[in-house]
């Protein structure tokens, strides 16, 4: 099986469109989706629907906290101090069919797929929408995760940035920064965890869309960078009137 | 897994002569079991142990298992197959032909001789070429030592065993939180006795030891068994070599000391430059190290070993982006019916290459046909001709400020001037050639864009073709 793994997408079509045409291309014959579709972007109907066909024909959908957001700010009266999430969450609560937020709502939290456990924060307290942002955390998500024996790979987002985390000759996990394009082995007697970067807002100051590619085949996990029209996504969320930093970071990508 | 018997088969290999039972692994002369003609002859590597008993030596056939899939070049063995790391582990690559060094060092001490100095050199290039094109794709060996260098019947190195390995694309499996040391005692770095792996400069150490050893049959830090023994060379200076044998030259200890230095940054640079040096030393600038008869001092070592004690080493940036930032700048200087303007041009593109990059080593080069010498007139004898041109270049590179810069001079004798350029640029693993646009001599006016031209189209590196600009008011 060649999983691709697409992690917050972030209402950003055009960057979808583009990690799933690359995807195709490098031969994927599975999709996971792993959250945060919307949020930030001009396209919230747009990815919904596409992500809806995806899961029609049998890719994996999960809900990040972005979808939760969306529930939760709807009809609120803006506060002053509100995050940028928060901002857009309501623009884009409005811009979603009530068939496409109780879809949003409904979708799982993890999913299980031969030896992967797929989740969009961390495994161990799903719905607390913790960030991988060490080994220590990791380590919590992967023993969780991995408190069913048959799983050997726990993949995530939420954080935004590629990472590996595995254990060496130690007892503790150890962080590593992923070279794009590069097929990392990752062989299953060997547990392995993984945050795939985001699909549709990276922030390491480099505007490519970010994917990762699972061979459970051959044992080898690919970061992918994907160069898309980010400038075209940035003038779409201009023109959609959301905050103009939405709109900078996808034309820096920072 | 237990010792395989001669003639029977495993995932189509056919299983011959064992040639090697080490403590780790088994070593095969195998042959396809089908029959058909293999395109060189191959050996199988199995582990001694499984996956199942999780000991460091599984770990390190799986780093070896992942790296050598990837390794490419006449520096390594070619990989053939392998086997499924769980359930069949096993590496099948190409049997290089060769002596290993070990056995080299094993007959000199037999006969009771030592390698001369030129022997050494050719030995040590060879070795640090090897390095070199290890460390360009990304990988450190991280456990050189005599026994895994293969010395080729045409005398190229072909580098062993790449167990302890560390490629920096892929996540360090021999890595851990608690930083333990990683290498065989004799010849291990400073830095692998603290943790720190991934340094393209530790294995120029191991160089180090090894020359050492070619040098003068010791090594220089022992074979310590113990973690206190291994941190002595975080402080200590190996006894200089001529103390060992008075006949070494003060070039080749300058060599092998420079390899040998506690602080990775006090190291050459990259395997390369190290390769440089002993292809031509009589352009080694020899220091008080080079000369030293005696060891450091108690006092001395007493003031390290305090400091050594705070000492941290920092994990270094990929192979490949730390040895571009030393590169080895080659410029061509047009040796007659030169203008000043272009003498001068090529000047000034050799000081901005240089300002950029502090560790840079430059290397000056002129190419002179070979009707210029004549073995039977004085005056144009090899010598004396050789000696007015290297005045010439030493005279062009004079305004330049190469204090900082390892700097040496070249001539080269051919009648093919874009060849020589070519193959000097090949041999001493140039980084950036510099040359001018349209120069090398009024003879070969009719070709003259074709020298530059045909460097640019067939250099193994970065071409920089200098346009000529006329500084008026300089003149």
């Amino acid at each position: 099986m060649k999983l691709a793994l697409l992690s917050d997408v972030h209402s950003n079509l055009h960057a979808l469109d583009a990690c799933l045409l690359h995807a195709q291309t490098q031969g994927a014959d599975r999709i996971a989706v792993l959250g945060d579709l919307v949020g930030y972007g001009a396209f919230p109907s747009e990815v919904v629907t596409r992500c809806q066909a995806l899961q029609a024909q049998g890719a994996i959908v999960l809900r990040g906290n972005h979808e939760e957001l969306v529930q939760r700010h709807a009809g609120m009266t803006p506060k002053t101090d509100q995050t940028l999430g928060e901002q857009t969450a309501q623009w884009t609560h409005d811009q979603l069919s009530p068939a496409q937020r109780f879809w949003l709502e409904i979708l799982p939290l993890t999913a299980h797929l031969e030896q992967t456990l797929l989740v969009h924060a961390s495994a161990d307290a799903p719905e607390k929408w913790r960030y991988i942002t060490d080994e220590r955390i990791a380590a919590l998500s992967l023993d969780a995760a991995c408190a069913n024996p048959e799983v050997r790979y726990v993949f995530g987002g939420h954080v935004h940035h590629p990472s590996l985390y595995y254990r060496g000759t130690g007892r503790q996990l150890m962080a590593f920064k992923p070279t794009a394009g590069v097929a990392i082995p990752v062989p299953s007697h060997r547990r392995w965890i993984a945050t795939v970067g985001s699909v549709g807002q990276p922030r390491d100051g480099n505007p490519r869309a970010m994917y990762a590619l699972f061979d459970s085949t051959a044992g080898k996990l690919t970061f992918h960078r994907v160069a898309y029209d980010n400038m075209a996504a940035a003038r779409c969320v201009r023109e959609a009137g959301l905050p103009e930093f939405c709109a900078r970071r996808l034309e820096t990508g920072q | 897994m237990k010792r395989l018997e001669l003639g029977t088969t495993l995932d189509g290999f056919c299983i011959g002569a064992c040639l090697h039972a080490g403590g780790m692994a088994h070593i095969y002369e195998v042959t396809y079991a089908d029959q058909r003609p293999a395109p060189f002859a191959m050996v199988m590597k199995v582990p001694r142990m499984t996956a199942g008993d999780g000991a460091e030596n599984i770990v390190s056939f799986e780093v070896e298992h992942q790296i050598l899939q990837l390794l490419q070049g006449m520096h390594v063995p070619r990989f053939v197959a392998a086997g499924d790391l769980v359930n069949l582990p096993y590496l099948v690559m190409e049997h290089v032909q060769g002596q290993t060094l070990q056995q080299r060092l094993d007959h000199f001490t037999q006969q009771h001789t030592r390698p001369s100095a030129a022997e050494i050199a050719q030995i040590g290039a060879a070795v640090a070429r090897a390095l070199h094109s290890l460390h360009q794709q990304n990988t450190c060996h991280l456990d050189l030592k005599p026994a895994n260098v293969l010395m080729h019947p045409d005398g190229h190195a072909v580098l062993l065993d790449f167990g302890l390995s560390c490629h920096a694309h892929y996540p360090d499996l021999l890595a851990e939180e608690l930083r333990k040391a990683v290498g065989s005692p004799a010849w291990i770095a400073p830095e692998q006795v603290v943790g720190v792996r991934g340094d393209p400069r530790s294995d120029i150490f191991a160089l180090g030891v090894v020359l050492y050893e070619l040098a003068t049959g010791e090594l220089p830090f022992g074979n310590p068994q113990t973690d206190g023994g291994m941190r002595q060379r975080l402080w200590m200076d190996p006894k200089p070599p001529r103390q060992w044998r008075a006949d070494v030259p003060e070039w080749l200890q300058e060599v092998v000391l420079r390899c040998l230095a506690p602080e990775a940054d006090q190291r050459y640079p990259s395997a390369a430059h190290v390769a440089f040096d002993l292809e031509n030393p009589e352009a080694i600038h020899v220091t008080a190290r080079g000369r030293q008869l005696q060891g450091t001092s108690f006092w001395t070592h007493l003031k390290r070993w305090v400091k050594a004690a705070g000492m941290h080493y920092q994990p270094s940036a990929m192979p490949t982006q730390q040895i571009d930032e030393v590169p080895i700048v080659m410029v061509a200087v047009p040796h007659h019916e030169a203008s000043d303007a272009t003498l001068y041009a090529l000047r000034q593109a050799v000081a901005r290459v240089l300002k950029n990059r502090p560790g840079a080593r430059l290397t000056v080069v002129t190419v002179i046909s070979t009707s210029q010498t004549s073995a039977t007139e004085s005056a144009k004898s090899e010598t004396s001709v050789h000696r007015q041109h290297l005045a010439q270049l030493h005279q062009w590179a004079q305004p330049l400020d190469i204090a900082q810069h390892p700097t040496s001079f070249h001539v080269l004798e051919a009648n093919d001037v874009a060849n020589a350029l070519l193959r000097y640029a090949e041999g001493n693993h140039v980084s950036m050639i510099v040359m001018g646009a349209a120069t090398h001599g009024l003879q070969m006016q009719r070709f003259v864009t074709t020298v530059p031209i045909k460097v640019a189209m067939d250099a193994p590196c970065t071409v920089m073709l200098v346009k000529q600009t006329l500084p008026f008011e300089r003149l």
